[in-house]
């Protein structure tokens, strides 16, 4: 069974969302399973996100219900139904 | 007669063009804050097209292209350069794009960090591994240089779509004439001087390879260590670093039309990688590296200390032809004739990674 979750984008992704800053997909289970709900829809947005193994890049983080899923499993985190899913890119850079 | 120069940084792709090699127009930056260290000039199409190697370090690598001269971009929704599953290995970035032979008109390879070679059948929208080069037995054993393990030279042969030459720092330059089915090392006479043995079947730090455009067979290479040519398209090497300065530097750039000249931009050394002498100063040889003149007619007279990376050279299809480069400072100098003066395209750039540049 699927629940709708939704996904915010920050402005520099946005273009890969047709200009969106809010995404809902039908996902249940993990992270993973939601991005590979994204991807179906939004394949180059996928791809900045996560490289050709399916890893989550380095300088992307994303927080699900505010928790940094690197914290909390990574892409095996839980998704619950509703959950809201922030994408931000990480302080790096010069 | 118009050119356009293309600029790659390390915060994204310039454009310049000209009418007369001396006036410039620029415009960018195109993909801001991304790295470009790949940019192809596909002259094979009515208009060319532009291929961009482009590496976000947030948001991963891709490529780009152009079919409208870098007014417009697009990229497929796929990955255009992926590792296959079964290698269990991500794309770092794309260190070059190399337009195949004129008899292969939609045949591009693209060179990769970590170590591979990727070719397109289709322009540039989606390239596959070359297998026999990644599987090779050599390959557990290639180093990484500072800038990582990758293929930064792609030397289609001009005529004969089955040969193409490859090089990488710290691992050297193979080859293959079978269409990529098999591989070999050609670096026979090439030194390696960080090795207990100077001349390894392989592993040479070969920082950038150019072919002559008359005799297909003659390749010039500038070395971690050393300025080579080959007359037997790679099987040896023969210094002909005597007249330069110094034997260390990045680039190496062949004449587009005319036989046995070639440009050089040494740094000192290893240990002192400034222009010899702090002197901002391009050197050519008209004799396939027999001679050398120094050419610094219009670069700066001040003290002079930036780097010219490996792709950040390169000359145009122009007659005379022209030359470019551009520094780690963010300057881009070109000449239109051939190195005998030189002018200032831009300044304040962003580091420059790589540059081409093409009659239109």
């Amino acid at each position: 069974m699927t629940a709708a979750v939704t996904i915010l984008l920050p402005g520099v992704l946005r273009a890969e969302a047709a200009g969106q800053s809010r995404l809902t997909v039908d996902a249940s289970g993990s992270l993973r399973a939601v991005l590979d709900a994204l991807a179906a829809s939004w394949p180059r947005l996928d791809r900045r996100l996560r490289d050709e193994r399916g890893d989550l890049r380095r300088y992307v983080n994303i927080y699900v219900d505010g928790d940094d899923c690197r914290r909390s499993g990574g892409l095996d985190t839980p998704v619950p139904a509703g959950a809201e899913i922030q994408v931000l890119p990480s302080v790096a850079g010069g | 007669m118009t050119v356009l120069l293309a600029i790659g940084t390390s915060k994204g792709l310039f454009l310049a063009t000209s009418d007369n090699r001396v006036d410039w127009q620029v415009n960018g930056p195109h993909f801001a804050m991304t790295s470009i260290y790949a940019v192809g000039i596909d002259r094979r199409r009515a208009t060319p097209r532009l291929l961009a190697g482009v590496d976000s370090s947030h948001f991963g690598p891709s490529v780009a292209t152009s079919d409208d001269l870098g007014k417009t971009w697009s990229e497929p929704d796929h990955a255009p350069v992926a590792f296959p599953a079964d290698t269990d290995t991500s794309l770092v970035r794309v260190w070059q794009l190399a337009p195949g032979p004129a008899s292969e008109p939609d045949v591009v390879y693209a060179g990769t960090q970590p170590s591979a070679l990727f070719r397109s059948d289709d322009g540039g929208q989606t390239f596959t591994l070359v297998r026999a080069l990644w599987d090779h037995p050599h390959r557990p054993d290639w180093g990484a240089g500072f800038g990582g393990q990758a293929i930064h030279t792609i030397l289609p042969h001009p005529e004969d779509p089955a040969r193409v030459l490859v090089a990488m720092s710290t691992g050297g330059v193979y080859r293959t004439s079978d269409g990529g089915e098999t591989w070999s090392p050609g670096n026979q006479g090439i030194r390696a001087g960080f090795f207990p043995d100077p001349y390894p079947e392989f592993g040479q730090c070969v920082h950038k390879v150019a072919r002559d455009a008359v005799d297909p067979t003659r390749l010039y290479a500038q070395n971690h260590g050393g300025v080579y040519r080959s007359d037997d398209e790679g099987a040896t090497w023969s210094s002909i670093a005597e007249g330069l300065p110094s034997d260390f530097g990045f680039p190496v750039v062949a004449h587009p039309g005319r036989a046995a000249t070639l440009w050089t931009f040494p740094l000192a050394a290893d240990s002192d990688r400034f222009p010899p002498d702090h002197r901002c100063r391009v050197f050519r040889s008209t004799d396939a590296g027999a001679s050398w003149d120094a050419l610094s007619a219009g670069l700066p007279t001040a003290p002079f200390y930036p780097t010219v990376l490996r792709d950040a050279m390169c000359a145009d299809d122009a007659t005379p032809a022209g030359v470019y480069f551009g520094s780690r400072s963010g300057e881009v100098w070109s000449s239109r004739d051939e190195g005998e003066s030189w002018v200032q395209v831009a300044a304040h750039l962003p580091d420059v990674l790589s540059v081409k540049a093409a009659q239109l």
